[in-house]
């Protein structure tokens, strides 16, 4: 049998244990996400990679590839449900772009530009959550945690550490650190961990280099993140072979 | 929690400990004690965390790290599922913990007048422990109580038939100190308000008799009779025994596992608890059996935490089953050797979802996994597992006795057998009803004595609200699928108020795990309550439409895909109850303008017109709005 | 797209567009930036005319065709204002990141208001002896949390951006007042 599926009328190969995710990535087609990263066991949870295959809602990054799928992206109906998704994200916490130094690196930002996001168009939760600028070289600020828990699988599968956990429950979901003081300084996070590079938005920023690239020539002013991230993941995936 | 909150907690524990102390070193012997007990196996951290909470009242930052050092976890991943659970507090909530039951049934009792009268008479908050950290009173989901309540839980026991005489007297034996075991023993009384039998609840069967059927049968024989039965699933999904326990011993793995899902968490069910009450053996001659099937020789019972009352006598059950030689080593004498573990759940919905449950079992937040892979292959420690409902599992033992095609003679052609029923709210004979598959609602509500109903929830909170035309329906898997919960709703109640209740509860119970789910739930509660205060308008109905159409779809799991059924229903069936709530056929603002000025009022000690602001009619209806200002 | 502005885009009658404008709690920038059409505001004064805005110094708001909100919601003035525009505007746009979702001034959102008036004027460092909360009526209230203006009135379109650049209020006017449904692609559409 042919190893391949129809993503928008376009055929993909696959190799077999391969995700739809995986397979479209390699193929450098893009399906939006946020939770998804090559390098990371899949979370599914996030949910802005919602296809539509065989006339049923599923996540790409969760469901095997199989031959002969016929796969819905980037349609109408899709971009609208991303787009409440995304909406759902940025009222639940506080995004206020234009003071986020990791504004225009963004993935939650670029993929609101992508999916044509205007406005929130809910009314905003406004959550009190902390600043922790304990930790010598990282600030984290958790009013911009989307819950994505990249950080979680990067501190526990690359870094061995488990320095970050998510806590709570529901809309008091929240990320923790690994310490009795709920500080990062009395973690033994460090600069160089994974964890430092992963975060999509701007809750793990490094202290001192903020602006180091400034504002309007950074990873999403340059091309929009269909065009970004499709190149930068299959670069990815050629190298892990 | 804030961070303003977490440094009162560290600052709060720090002043009632002090390092190094005597009580310090008792505290943490107490702490080893249980964690020896469980092994320091991390796995058993629900558990755990249980029991170190009812020594130390409360789960502080050093327990935790104590905790986390015992059974060498990161310590982020004890303090994650100490707060996933409804009943593990990481802040001081008082000697003692009063939480109501806060199904809808328990509001129609209400439930809400006794919560107040009881804050009103300890000077407190709800949700606040009181200022000298004696008590703090709150909600909680329904606790499986719906056919005598209002009900509530004292420091995790249950209380039922509340009423202003019993509330009066709490407040005094609190304020007294007086220790709950030694309240009034009738309080924690809880009926099995039986009101129909049929197969199940007459089986006349001996403890271990259908087990010893089944040993008869032979594993093969045992699984041909399931599979000519035709036993669906009793939790309310409805998936076939055969398969799912055939799927489970044909897969690969160093241990088979059974669990027995006792998380009986749907708004409005409670048979579970009866049949745990009254017809144990049947249960665990069921669980024994699926052991038997599946090649299982460890089960588990999953007992939600609302029913802890219960874990003693269970316990005891147990160790009677394994002197008796039903349970453990060598059953019946016949080589088969199966025991069960029971585990005690910490307030979570979610942990119905089995894997989930799963999840919760292995010490962790109760999350549902990602599908496949599915527990009959990647289950309990990602052994082969299935995990049943407790009425599938009884219902096992009686067909291991009566056979399969006894069984499918029992209902209708797809929907096999009976259907225990907690039938509950405005009908005269609240209690467990079971029924042949095929009955109509119409049936069911003669039988229980409702009158003048106007609306009948069929799955809980989670499924279809059925209006009174649709009462000639029929409880089956192809009709009117149900796991259990019947709430009845006469002509006087408000359905806008139920649908708020549901609202509440899903966003409550969501574990955030999927954005539609954790937002919208959040969402939907948000919209509900703005209708509350007077300030909806049909845009806010639009969204709830809008909501359900994202939700029921893009969802994680069960809960974010069926927690809008009911509200889309009822905005279908029952649009009055929602329109009478809309302040404006226009845009409405969530918020009340006005009072948005109050803490600027109060600062500046103004009152004068400037100080106000009316509502958008009355703005528009006005003079010009900026002329208005003096 | 709404039918005031379609009418007036392919009605055969050459009415100008009415366009008011005004900042709530917002800092002028995205006014700033609509001056950034430089010349291109001599082809857009073809097309309308300008009601309330700080380019004419009209102080309230007539019967208009559209409505540019800059700024989100802080106090009771606020308030007035918004409804006036919503009143009398066939079209609303919120423009610009404070309108979208409050922006900087949203900040204090996490803050009690009575708080920060106590700490402002009372407790803060530098005040003079005696310092009140001031109380004048003509003052206007501020409110308990600062809130976009979607949350108070009804808003037809959003034009996201710190400020939007010229050629985003440009291209999102131009498509408006040409009848089409407005879209930025990559580049104009910021939230920053």
């Amino acid at each position: 049998m042919n190893n391949s599926f129809l993503l928008d009328g376009e055929d993909v190969p696959f190799t077999p244990g391969q995700t739809v995710m995986q397979a479209a990535a390699a193929a450098g087609k893009y399906i939006p996400h946020l939770c998804w990263h090559p390098d990371f066991t899949a979370h599914g949870s996030c949910k802005l990679c919602t296809v539509k295959i065989g006339g049923r809602f599923a996540t790409a990054c969760t469901t095997r590839a199989a031959a002969g799928q016929e796969v819905d992206n980037r349609t109408e109906e899709l971009t609208a449900k991303r787009r409440t998704l995304l909406q759902l994200l940025f009222v639940e916490g506080n995004h206020f772009c234009p003071s986020c130094e990791k504004s225009g690196n963004c993935v939650l930002q670029a993929t609101a530009y992508e999916m044509g996001m205007l406005s929130p168009h809910f009314d905003h939760f406004y959550p009190d959550r902390a600043v922790d600028a304990s930790h010598p070289d990282v600030l984290l600020d958790f009013n911009r945690c989307i819950m994505c828990e990249l950080c979680v699988r990067a501190s526990r599968e690359v870094d061995g550490k488990d320095v970050f956990a998510l806590s709570g429950r529901g809309a008091k979901s929240h990320l923790i650190v690994n310490s009795e003081s709920g500080r990062l300084a009395d973690t033994d996070f460090a600069v160089t961990d994974r964890a430092a590079e992963v975060c999509p938005v701007g809750v793990i920023l490094k202290k001192r280099v903020g602006f180091t690239v400034p504002i309007g020539q950074r990873d999403y002013d340059e091309k929009p993140i269909s065009e970004k991230a499709v190149g930068k993941v299959a670069d990815g995936v050629k190298e892990t072979g | 929690m804030s961070q303003r909150g977490k440094m009162a907690v560290k600052s709060m524990h720090d002043s009632l400990r002090i390092p190094g102390s005597q009580e310090d070193s008792v505290a943490a012997a107490k702490i080893a004690t249980i964690l020896d007990r469980h092994g320091r196996d991390g796995t058993r951290l629900v558990q755990i965390l249980r029991e170190v909470q009812d020594v130390e009242g409360w789960l502080s930052p050093a327990t935790l790290s104590a905790i986390a050092e015992g059974i060498g976890w990161p310590r982020a991943q004890v303090e994650s599922t100490a707060n996933f659970y409804s009943f593990f507090h990481t802040r001081p909530l008082g000697e003692y913990r009063v939480l109501f039951s806060d199904n809808i049934t328990d509001r129609m009792l209400g439930n809400q007048d006794l919560m107040r009268s009881l804050c009103h008479k300890l000077w407190l908050e709800p949700g606040q422990a009181s200022e000298d950290g004696l008590v703090s009173v709150d909600t909680t989901s329904c606790t499986g109580m719906c056919d005598q309540g209002p009900a509530l839980l004292a420091n995790y026991r249950t209380i039922t038939r509340l009423t202003p005489e019993r509330i009066d007297e709490m407040a005094h034996l609190i304020r007294r100190r007086v220790p709950v075991g030694d309240w009034p023993s009738d309080w924690f009384h809880v009926e099995d308000n039986i009101r129909r039998r049929d197969v199940l609840l007459d089986h006349g069967l001996a403890p271990g008799e259908a087990l010893a059927a089944a040993l008869d049968r032979g594993p093969a024989g045992l699984l041909g009779q399931i599979e000519r039965s035709a036993l669906r699933g009793r939790g309310g999904a409805g998936f076939g025994s055969d398969i799912k326990w055939r799927s489970c011993r044909d897969a690969w793995g160093d241990a088979h596992y059974v669990i027995c899902n006792a998380d009986e968490g749907e708004p409005g069910t409670f048979k579970d608890r009866v049949l745990l009450s009254s017809y144990f053996d049947m249960v665990v001659d069921g669980m024994c059996i699926a052991g038997f099937a599946i090649g299982a020789s460890k089960g588990f019972i999953y007992l939600r935490g609302e029913y802890r009352y219960l874990l003693d006598r269970l316990e005891t059950r147990l160790a009677q089953r394994r002197e008796a030689g039903l349970l453990g080593r060598n059953i019946l004498g016949r080589g088969f050797t199966f025991d069960i573990e029971i585990h005690l759940g910490a307030g979570a919905y979610i942990c119905g979802e089995e894997s989930a449950l799963i999840e919760s079992l292995e010490g962790k937040p109760g999350k549902p996994r990602i599908r496949p892979p599915f527990p009959v292959t990647h289950g309990y420690l990602g052994q082969p597992t299935t995990v049943n409902n407790v009425e599938t599992l009884a219902l096992a033992a009686l067909i291991a006795v009566k056979g399969g095609e006894w069984f499918r003679a029992i209902g209708t052609p797809a929907s096999t057998g009976t259907k225990l029923l907690s039938v509950s709210g405005d009908v005269e004979r609240p209690g467990i009803y079971e029924f042949p598959f095929g009955v109509t609602v119409a049936e069911v509500l003669a039988a229980a004595g409702a009158n003048d109903t106007q609306a009948v929830t069929t799955a809980g909170a989670a499924g279809s609200c059925l209006a009174a035309d649709e009462f000639g329906r029929h409880i089956a898997f192809e009709d009117v699928p149900t796991g259990g919960s019947i709430m009845v709703f006469d002509r006087s109640r408000d359905m806008f108020e139920v649908a708020r209740n549901f609202a509440h509860f899903f966003a409550h119970e969501s574990c955030g795990f999927c954005t539609p789910c954790r937002v919208g739930t959040a969402v939907n509660a948000r919209l509900l309550d703005k209708l509350a205060n007077d300030h909806g308008s049909p845009y806010d109905l639009d969204e709830m439409e809008k909501m359900h159409r994202l939700m029921q779809g893009a969802s994680h799991c069960g809960l974010g895909n069926t927690a809008t059924i009911a509200l889309r229903d009822m905005l279908a069936k029952f649009r009055p109850a929602f329109d009478r709530r809309l302040h404006s056929p226009d845009y409405e603002p969530g918020f009340d303008l006005d009072a948005a000025l109050s803490q600027a009022r109060r600062m500046t000690g103004r009152d004068d017109p400037g100080a106000h602001l009316t509502d958008n009619l009355s703005a528009q209806a006005g003079e010009h709005p900026s002329e208005a200002q003096p | 797209m709404s039918t005031a502005t379609q009418d007036a885009a392919v009605g055969t009658t050459p009415r100008k567009l009415k366009v008011a404008t005004v900042s709530l709690a917002g800092c002028f920038g995205c006014h700033m930036s609509f001056l950034d059409i430089d010349e291109r505001i001599l082809p857009l004064l073809e097309l309308v005319e300008f009601d309330r805005s700080p380019i004419t110094d009209i102080k309230h708001c007539g019967a208009c065709d559209i409505g540019l909100i800059e700024g989100g919601v802080c106090n009771a003035e606020n308030v007035h204002v918004l409804r006036e525009f919503r009143a009398n505007c066939k079209v609303l746009i919120a423009l610009g990141a404070c309108a979208v979702n409050g922006g900087l001034p949203a900040q204090r959102n996490h803050l009690q208001i009575a708080d920060i008036l106590q700490q402002v004027y009372r407790t803060g460092h530098g005040l003079a002896e005696g310092s009140q909360i001031p109380n004048d009526p003509e003052l206007p209230l501020p409110l308990n949390q600062v809130h976009p203006v979607h949350e108070v009135v009804k808003i037809d379109y959003f034009l996201p951006g710190c400020p939007p650049s010229g050629d985003a209020i440009w291209v999102f006017l131009t498509q408006l007042i040409e009848g089409r449904e407005p879209a930025l692609g990559h580049g104009l559409l910021h939230y920053d």
